[in-house]
């Protein structure tokens, strides 16, 4: 005898008849853009395989808000978005086209300047003052923390420039991995201390 | 705390589509996730953290594919009739598919309560919340469609041996 043929069967092939995952994946397509037009899409992201390790790039309709390495944890780097600014949150790639696409650049050496909208929402006072100067400091240099400080007019905030730039929610477009200790070792980095060397040794090749 | 809507898509997206497809059908099914997924997205901040999320969803799909009765009511058709769809013989998945032309078959009023209780999960007091009547009556409904749905799959077994 079938299963289908009692109650309990009837039941349970229903529940075990689950939609393709073609079927979920059209329609969820089909959710990003509808969302996107309805701006509903408060946050949309995607992930980037790099040498430095997969990357998690999240942006707001205002510009890019969030890159981070697979060290942060990027569930947890998701949760944090949702709490922070909306969980109004989608795997939605097409925003983050050209940002995926100039970073892609950045790591193949045609690109050493990023031409993205940043949104700097997640950082505050003087971390937010010290993270939107970084994008001055040039590809292939480096600032020491002391030096960082005096440029952005705050001399004896050596330290504070070093907590703004572990935290800093936009690692390689705010290239933090450029402020170095003054002894001229790399110090260290919220994508970790090889990642830093490795972006270090990119720039000067 | 909120989770990414992401992971509420991720978590339920499989058995909305189901309920869909039970109450609009296969047809309207994915015009009647869109919807409800898009609706649940601008709400979803509003949402209160120990909601039932599910349930919130359901709620949403219940709305939306009334929505739908209406435009197909409008139209000339109607809900309680859904479009007979060819079948297709030999095809894989076509059990699947048979599955759900039988489910399409019953009553608007079984196959909400088979698809509220048996593929979301309901209690039966929350599907009488959704479709009116009492919970005796909604339990009533999900049992009459499940012992059609059972005579349907005899027969077509039998035909077939």
């Amino acid at each position: 005898m079938h299963t289908p043929h009692d109650d309990h069967g009837i039941a349970v092939l229903l529940d075990r008849t689950p939609a393709s995952p073609d079927d979920l994946a059209r329609l969820h397509r089909r959710l990003e853009q509808a969302s996107q037009q309805a701006g509903l899409l408060d946050i949309a992201y995607r992930t980037l395989d790099t040498p430095v390790g997969v990357l998690l790039l999240a942006a707001t309709a205002q510009g890019l808000v969030r890159i981070a390495y697979d060290r942060e944890g990027h569930d947890a780097v998701l949760a944090a978005l949702a709490e922070r600014v909306s969980p109004r949150i989608l795997r939605a790639p097409a925003r983050l086209d050209q940002a995926a696409r100039e970073l892609d650049q950045y790591f193949a050496r045609t690109r050493t300047v990023f031409d993205l909208p940043l949104d700097f929402r997640l950082a505050h006072g003087f971390r937010r003052v010290v993270q939107q100067y970084l994008p001055a400091i040039g590809y292939g240099q480096t600032r020491s923390y002391a030096q960082v400080a005096e440029q952005v007019g705050k001399p004896r905030a050596v330290r504070a420039v070093g907590s703004a730039c572990a935290t800093n929610a936009l690692p390689i477009v705010a290239p933090c991995h450029r402020v170095i200790r003054a002894d001229g070792t790399a110090g260290e980095y919220v994508g970790g201390a090889e990642a830093k060397a490795y972006l270090l040794g990119l720039e000067a090749a | 705390m909120k989770l990414p809507f992401e992971q509420v898509v991720a978590e339920h997206g499989d058995t909305v589509l189901r309920v869909c497809r039970a109450v609009v059908g296969v047809d309207d099914a994915e015009d009647a996730w869109a919807e409800t997924f898009l609706s649940a997205l601008r709400a979803y901040p509003d949402l209160p953290a120990d909601a039932n999320v599910q349930a919130w969803l359901v709620t949403i799909a219940h709305r939306k594919a009334i929505d739908i009765a209406r435009l197909r009511r409008r139209q000339g058709g109607s809900l309680d009739d859904l479009p007979e769809r060819p079948s297709q013989p030999g095809v894989p998945g076509a059990v699947d598919f048979d599955l759900w032309e039988a489910v399409g078959a019953l009553p608007l009023k079984q196959r909400q309560a088979v698809a509220y209780h048996y593929l979301a999960g309901l209690p039966y007091a929350e599907v009488a919340a959704l479709t009116g009547g009492s919970p005796e009556a909604a339990r009533k409904a999900a049992s009459d469609g499940i012992r059609s749905l059972r005579g349907t799959f005899a027969t077509t077994t039998n035909r077939e041996t």
